[in-house]
């Protein structure tokens, strides 16, 4: 039988939108024109800016406006099961989900020519890797002073057999009951614009309205979280 | 926000005229180490980890191991992989791609200096002789470069191995099991190696470079030393060292790398 709602019991103990505990902070890599580290539970993203600067190789620049260029990778020992160096055809798509996620925020406009490298790498691995990595972007660029209508906060909602949660951890990623895990990442801006979704599972289209309006509140928690880090950087 | 590529002539010319009088911009030593930081278990699915920050070069080295087949000279040994990534994360200066020759250096010396140092009794990691044994890979990744990467690494690829636990083994599946870790750590030798490189700028010597002062450098020598006995060495960049000067440069690597264990031990308490 299927679980109820109101008594599902998360492995963790955590309350249905409760997030894990998060850390955050910016100015981690002193060569950067910007960083952060973002820890989400046992999750942990790093993330360097490097520009706005003159874009090499030269065809690829873009004389109406700036290219945003993100680079995500996990490390080799951020799992069980090693991962080899190097990038991977999963790697290549969450680089360039990243892009589409941040790109909304950034006014490339004012950047013609030029190129913003973001280098994200995952040190320690327990799901929600590609949310954590676009919150320590979304923070690298912000510390970098690149000018931004917005910060970006990324968050993933979860369905786990007819419960909705948020910040799936790995083992609630594996749960195999009912109708199973369906994994729902999702980054918006504080003020509901969304520039990532993605889903993975089963969802019908009423509960999935329900899942942007979880995701929008825990957006709020994320977005309080990388505000305080970056203010008590330039404190 | 561009930022200068090499050490520009003017402050590479400072530079040079400070270490002949014996002085460091930072005001160390010729023969001084920067502060250097570990801290440990910075990666929970790795069997080791630590980060290590020599002034403000900063890598992070994780230890993971598996269940592989021996190569067919070494049937009753583990096998040791050493990789090493320098990151366009942690320096302007290294672009996205395939690994290029500096990083492919840092991982190649540190694998030679922790084989050849035999630290780890490859030996105890064998499983079934020429069927299974265990596969040791040690993982390094630049996160800030300031200078001196390499012996960095060196501190970082010792660091994580001593502190890193061997995974269970399911006799079933013939692999390793992650979820029963057990509490036992890496055959490893009582004495640690220690790497230490001695760069040459002008007719000073020097070793912890700074990133300024590395780009300076003429020629270096690494050196893997473990207990007073040198069993690695590599001569880098494409400057001459006249023998009666590479004496010198030996005993310069001696002297110091007591200094340097000590700073190491201190850091790994």
């Amino acid at each position: 039988m299927a679980k109820k709602t109101e008594n599902f019991e998360r492995p963790d103990g955590r309350k249905l939108n409760e997030l894990r505990p998060i850390k955050a902070r910016v100015g981690v890599i002193p060569n950067a024109d910007g960083s952060a580290i973002y820890q989400s539970g046992d999750t942990i993203a790093i993330a360097a800016v490097y520009g706005p600067k003159k874009m090499h190789p030269q065809h690829q620049q873009d004389p109406a406006k700036g290219v945003l260029r993100c680079s995500y990778n996990m490390m080799t020992f951020s799992v069980s099961d090693r991962i080899k160096p190097g990038t991977s055809r999963r790697s290549t798509e969450i680089s360039k989900i990243t892009e589409w996620a941040l790109e909304p925020v950034l006014m490339l406009d004012k950047f013609p020519g030029q190129v913003i490298d973001i280098f994200i790498h995952i040190i320690q691995a327990d799901a929600g890797t590609r949310c954590a990595g676009i919150n320590a972007a979304s923070m690298a660029l912000a510390h970098a002073g690149v000018p931004m209508k917005n910060l970006v906060c990324s968050v993933s909602v979860g369905k786990l057999d007819k419960t909705l949660v948020v910040d799936l951890t790995k083992e609630e990623e594996d749960f195999e009951e009912g109708e199973g895990p369906t994994d729902i990442p999702v980054s918006m801006t504080p003020d509901g614009k969304i520039t990532h979704l993605q889903l993975d599972g089963k969802i019908g289209p009423e509960q999935l309205k329900e899942v942007l309006d979880i995701g929008k509140k825990a957006i709020e928690e994320i977005y309080e979280i990388q505000k305080k880090a970056l203010k008590e950087a330039f404190n | 926000m561009d930022k200068v590529m090499t050490t520009p002539g003017t402050t590479g010319e400072r530079i040079r005229e400070y270490l002949e009088s014996g002085k460091r911009f930072d005001e160390r030593d010729l023969l001084e180490f920067r502060d250097i930081v570990i801290e440990k278990g910075i990666s929970n699915k790795a069997e080791g980890s630590v980060r290590v920050k020599v002034g403000e070069s900063e890598v992070l080295v994780g230890v993971k191991m598996d269940v592989g087949t021996p190569y067919p000279d070494s049937a009753d040994k583990g096998n040791l992989i050493v990789t090493a990534e320098l990151l366009p994360l942690s320096s302007p200066r290294y672009e996205a791609g395939p690994p290029k020759f500096p990083a492919i250096e840092v991982g190649r010396l540190i694998d030679r200096y922790i084989r050849e140092s035999k630290f780890i009794q490859m030996e105890k990691l064998c499983i079934t002789e020429g069927e299974k044994v265990w596969n040791v890979y040690v993982d390094i990744y630049s996160i800030n470069d300031d200078g001196n990467l390499l012996d960095a690494a060196g501190i970082g690829a010792v660091a994580a191995l001593k502190i890193a636990k061997i995974p269970g083994y399911n006799e079933e599946t013939g692999k390793a099991d992650y979820k029963h870790m057990t509490d036992k750590s890496l055959p490893l030798e009582k004495e640690m190696p220690v790497t230490i490189t001695v760069h040459k700028v002008g007719k000073s010597f020097l070793v912890d470079p700074s990133r300024e002062e590395e780009d300076l450098c003429d020629a270096r020598v690494t050196f893997g030393i473990k207990g007073g006995v040198i069993s690695s060495i590599q001569k880098g960049e494409s400057n001459a060292i006249d023998f009666e000067i590479m004496k010198d440069v030996i005993d310069i690597a001696a002297k110091s790398v007591v200094e340097l264990e000590k700073k190491i031990e201190k850091a790994l308490k």
